[in-house]
């Protein structure tokens, strides 16, 4: 169990420092909207959800009414829903009560990190999972609301990198060994550049583009090549 | 703002979020057995990986020509199956130094 634990930890240790840099620039522009630190540390210690976050600062900079707060998580956040149930299919032995708690930790890069375990997922692998995004996520909310500039910009510049390398490091080797994972994951770049660069679709925020772009390119594969009872989505 | 308002939205915010990721995990219980959704739920997750990756990591660190050498380093690594946390290390490590070494010829 301390091992699931710590081997979790480390798997989360990137996507910390990747949060870290990220909510860095949420910390900033909440104090910018007219928020206090303190509240937008509470932000982040509550939501965990970076597209959702910016969104919600900008209902509240505009004292918007609160049914357009929680229309618009809902549609910004309705991905962690297929990725909740995704993820059942991976999970070890997970009574309720974890369920309940580890939810709160399902956030794209969690959600992608322990859905491509090869192991069943189990609530201590999960928590030692959350534990450095989340702490990562609050810190660097609460440095970048006190103060937007104590780090240089070429190193905060560097620390966004952590976060997109380490998602290389869990896709090649898992293509190496399955050319079908590397054809999901480069028909998923292919379209998410498309919605990027073509005017056509840029009223995808995203969001949407990242959930659009994945759910074709493994609807595709899975049509053109469906995997086995063994390799499934089985745990 | 008043804290009140604030108070309000922050709860909003948070329930509506926690609500959508706890209900569909607690609740879902089934196996699923169609070979297409099986398959579909096994390629989802590099899929995920793939579109959050490209093209934001071009712009994740304010130049693109550092974040194209991290990507670089970070793609040679993995090639040789590296640990997650070496990857990330390395190429956050030549993203400044490449930054570091193009500050002298700007």
């Amino acid at each position: 169990m301390v091992n699931a634990y710590r081997d979790g930890l480390k798997k989360g240790l990137p996507i910390g420092l990747g949060y870290l840099s990220v909510s860095f620039g949420f910390g900033v522009s909440a104090v910018n909207g007219g928020l206090k630190a303190l509240w937008a540390l509470l932000i982040s210690m509550t939501n965990l959800t970076s597209a959702g976050q910016v969104a919600g600062l900008a209902v509240l900079a505009a004292h918007g009414p609160l049914i357009e707060m929680i229309l618009t998580q809902l549609v910004i956040n309705l991905r962690y829903a297929l990725m909740g149930v995704a993820l059942t299919q991976k999970l070890g032995r997970f009574p309720l009560p974890h369920r309940l708690l580890a939810a709160f930790g399902i956030t794209d890069e969690i959600f992608a990190v322990a859905a491509a375990e090869r192991k069943p997922v189990t609530p201590s692998f999960f928590y030692g999972l959350m534990t450095l995004p989340y702490l990562g996520w609050a810190l660097g909310t609460l440095l970048g609301a006190l103060a937007g500039d104590v780090l240089p910009a070429s190193v905060s510049g560097a620390l966004g990198l952590a976060i997109y390398a380490m998602f290389v490091a869990i896709v090649v080797p898992a293509a190496r060994e399955d050319g079908g994972v590397g054809w999901a994951a480069l028909i998923a770049c292919g379209l998410s550049c498309l919605f990027r660069y073509l005017p056509l679709f840029s009223f995808l925020s995203s969001g949407f583009s990242v959930i659009v772009s994945a759910v074709v390119a493994a609807a595709v594969m899975a049509l053109v090549r469906p995997v086995g009872e063994r390799e499934g989505a089985s745990s | 703002m008043s804290a009140g308002f604030f108070a309000a939205g922050l709860a909003a915010m948070a329930l509506t979020t926690y609500l959508i990721r706890m209900l569909p995990f607690a609740l879902f219980r089934k196996k699923i057995r169609s070979p297409f959704l099986r398959s579909f739920l096994y390629y989802t997750p590099y899929a995920v990986l793939g579109a959050m990756t490209l093209p934001a990591i071009l712009y994740s660190t304010g130049s693109l020509l550092t974040a194209a050498v991290g990507l670089g380093v970070a793609l040679i690594l993995s090639w040789f199956k590296r640990s997650l946390l070496t990857v990330a290390a390395a190429a956050c490590a030549a993203a400044w130094l490449t930054g570091w070494l193009t500050s002298f010829m700007a």
